[in-house]
């Protein structure tokens, strides 16, 4: 199954992303955020509490005067090791506990800062290095079925609870677990900490809950003879430090998107722009692939109407993600099955727009999400909406299957929704495997010209987005009906300009790695 | 008079129903007779185990039909709806203009920690739902959506600060209570502010129905399938009335 589409234009809107992305982009490289800093102290081996269980990470940040955090916390932290000799963790430990505090160590010089934090970051490094060696291996040895991964969530707000439901969706066939977070977590500008069994509509993501539901997957893994991959959400207020905490415990795809925290969960946007590079650095250098979010252009308006703004979406997605360094078989493009059930060849559009995206990114892992929107508490229809949705996702060569639930609207799904989801999706793309290899499309025909004009109101988009400047475009509504303004939103207090000599050690590596 | 009825299956009274459900234990012969035996238990007869499976290790799937012999008096009953003022977006704001003599002031929001606006922008938003104009495009509405993860006090201080009638707030997400616990709070704290009697107050969500907002205090609730005309009808006629006797003071 082929489109006809104009690759010409396809080209115009990868300049205009590139166009837009530009100046973002040089605004991102004279800033930091608090969240960016804290990644590094956890990188670097950091974690744990207060007493007043405030993360360590966020209590070393915080104490810093602001002239020493524009500079980057490494620098500070650097004398300290330096002065103290002791480890990071220990370091992190005695300054958690206030048994010392960094203004104490102001004698070592820079150079001895640098020196004491090398091995380090070095020692980190490698630990990343070697999870994603071990994923290689494991996915050598215990292959993945056939494309889309069937991916489903688990979110029961326990992770001992969690851990049992993915084990049995992924005896079902699931091939990639998510673990929904709790409601909320993205608000907040700190990662809990240690396994956690209390949460709402979903489970806190913590460094403990990874390891947890890692190895749990692992085991399941090896006893399925495949590779079950763990995902988890990267948005929010902490975009760095959970890709920091993915790298080290072994997820293998996170949420990851340049803009869905500032237009659906009004964080500020520059703390996002500068959130999401430093976040997708790691995600590149780990292995991780990342998921963007354009699917909540559709569910909070008309799915119709938005497609060329989930298009647009999927342009700019791709342009910062390839300045972050990741390659396209990481970048996890959204969209979603989220038309109204109730408009004439709705399927042919979802067909389109499906395919639309295929074909101008041809090796990236796109994901697809299934209908919500149009989901009712009829369970029956709902699981015929989810067989149409299935069957586009196998016809247009879709990389990632978000299985849809029959209880979709009702409840955070149940063991048993989980496993009809599977048993519907891995019928219908089973009994469709090369349905799309067969087709041809009527030149012309209703899902063509769909196509085009998607293709064509995405660039007329692009062009606006490009000739006002990325901040101003999202500031005068022009993605999803919301407008953010630059200085507004949530965590805007924890941006800041970087100050001559500002150091970031992992930023500087990892940038040297994935350019070799 | 009292009129009974049970479930239909095809023959009056037979009381067919369908359930499904999983079990903790490992399928085998004796895990469908202890679905049937469930089944048994919770007062069905003819129990039919009609499809029983395994769908992960420790774990299996039923399909059982089964019929009841309860009933109900239908006549008995009494669902309060809180969308019966059927009126159009034009007929509204000729409501409204006429009974109101200014502009409503709508302020809503998903409140709590949930996310999901998928309801209150339906409702809300210029573009509305199922081709049903949302509140922002009335003329005689000023409809301000404060979006998602709005906490019942910040609410509440805006109520006050914009002298707002009539406040919606929603709630997806159910797990653990929440959505009851927040809907709660923010008419407590409406009440503790004094500003209880001066707002219409309503909530809506797909689990709301207009009985449980009574239950919490609220004006009306609006479950899933609510048209934007239903809300903004049901809060133009009730300022109306609650202002009609101050008029008459005056």
């Amino acid at each position: 199954m082929e489109l006809n589409i104009d690759r010409e234009r396809v080209a115009r809107c990868r300049e205009l992303a590139s166009a837009i992305v530009a100046p973002v982009e040089a605004f991102i490289a004279a800033h930091s955020t608090v969240s960016v800093e804290r990644a590094v102290l956890r990188l670097l081996g950091v974690d744990g509490v207060t007493p007043d269980e405030v993360p360590i990470p966020n209590a070393i940040v915080d104490s810093l005067p602001d002239h020493e955090r524009r500079r980057g916390v490494a620098l500070a932290f650097g004398k300290a090791l330096a002065e103290t000799g002791l480890e990071p963790a220990a370091l992190g430990e005695a300054l958690g506990l206030r048994r010392c505090a960094l203004e104490q160590f102001t004698h070592a010089p820079e150079g001895a800062a640098r020196g004491a934090l090398g091995p380090h970051v070095e020692a980190a490094l490698r630990r990343i290095e070697a999870q994603r060696e071990e994923r290689a291996r494991a996915m050598a040895r215990l292959p993945q079925l056939p494309p889309p991964l069937l991916y489903v969530i688990v979110a029961s707000g326990n992770i001992y609870e969690d851990r049992s439901a993915a084990v049995a969706a992924a005896e079902a066939g699931a091939q990639v677990i998510a673990v929904i977070r709790s409601t909320g977590q993205s608000l907040l500008d700190f990662v809990p900490f240690g396994p956690t069994t209390e949460g709402f509509g979903g489970t806190y993501a913590t460094q403990a809950n990874f390891a947890i539901m890692r190895a749990a997957l692992d085991e399941a893994g090896e006893r399925l003879g495949r590779y079950v991959m763990l995902t988890n959400y990267a948005s929010g207020l902490c975009m760095p430090e959970i890709a920091a905490m993915a790298a080290i415990e072994r997820l293998d795809m996170l949420l990851n998107d340049s803009m869905y925290g500032i237009l659906f969960r009004d964080i500020n946007m520059k703390r996002t722009f500068v959130d999401q590079h430093f976040s997708r650095m790691l995600n590149a250098y780990s292995g991780i692939i990342i998921n963007t979010g354009e699917d909540n252009y559709l569910t909070t308006a008309d799915a119709v109407d938005q497609a060329p703004a989930v298009l647009a979406s999927q342009f700019i997605n791709e342009e910062f993600a390839h300045r972050a360094g990741l390659p396209d078989d990481q970048i996890g493009l959204g969209d979603a099955y989220e038309i109204n059930p109730d408009l004439e060849d709705s399927f042919l559009y979802q067909v389109a727009q499906a395919q639309l995206a295929r074909e101008i990114f041809p090796h990236a892992a796109l994901k697809y999400m299934p209908p919500t929107k149009h989901m009712t508490g009829d369970v029956f229809k709902g699981h015929l909406i989810d067989a149409m949705f299935n069957l586009t996702s196998v016809m247009t060569g879709q990389s990632i299957h978000l299985c849809g639930m029959l209880t979709e609207a009702i409840h955070t799904p149940f063991l048993g929704d989980r496993a009809l989801a599977l048993e519907n999706a891995r019928y219908i793309m089973s009994t469709a495997r090369h349905l799309g290899d067969e087709i041809v499309l009527r030149p012309g025909g209703t899902i063509e010209r769909r196509a085009s004009d998607v293709l064509a109101a995405s660039e007329s988009l692009l062009r606006r987005v490009s000739e006002t400047g990325l901040m101003a475009a999202i500031q005068s509504a022009t993605f999803a009906d919301v407008s953010r303004s630059p200085d507004g939103g949530r965590g805007f207090e924890g941006v800041f300009a970087r100050a001559d000599g500002y150091f970031n050690p992992f930023e500087d590596a990892l940038r040297f790695a994935v350019a070799s | 008079m009292s009129k009974i009825v049970r479930p239909y299956g095809d023959t009056q009274d037979d009381g067919k129903i369908q359930l499904s459900f999983t079990l903790p234990v490992e399928w085998s012969e004796a895990a469908d007779e202890a679905a049937r035996q469930l089944a048994g238990k919770m007062g069905f007869n003819d129990v039919q185990v009609v499809d029983g499976r395994p769908i992960a290790t420790g774990f299996s799937f039923f399909v059982v039909y089964a019929s009841t012999r309860e009933g109900v008096d239908v006549e008995g009953i009494a669902a309060p709806s809180a969308g019966g003022h059927a009126m159009s977006m034009e007929e509204v704001d000729a409501y409204v203009a006429e009974h109101v003599g200014r502009k409503i002031r709508v302020a809503g929001a998903c409140i709590g920690t949930d996310a999901h606006t998928v309801g209150i922008d339906a409702i809300l938003n210029m573009k509305g739902y199922k081709g049903d104009y949302g509140l922002e495009r009335y003329r005689m509405f000023e409809a301000f959506n404060l979006g998602s993860q709005v906490a019942p006090e910040e609410l509440v201080r805006y109520t006050k600060e914009h002298g707002i009638d009539a406040l919606l707030a929603s709630q997806v997400v159910t797990q653990k209570g929440s959505d009851i616990k927040n809907f709660t709070r923010l008419s407590e704290l409406l009440e503790a502010e004094g500003l209880r009697d001066r707002v219409v107050l309503i909530c809506g969500g797909p689990r709301v129905t207009n009985r449980l907002a009574g239950e919490l205090g609220y004006d009306a609730g609006f479950g899933r399938g609510t048209l934007p005309s239903a809300v903004a009808a049901f809060i133009a006629v009730t300022l109306a009335e609650r202002l009609r006797p101050r008029v008459g003071a005056r």
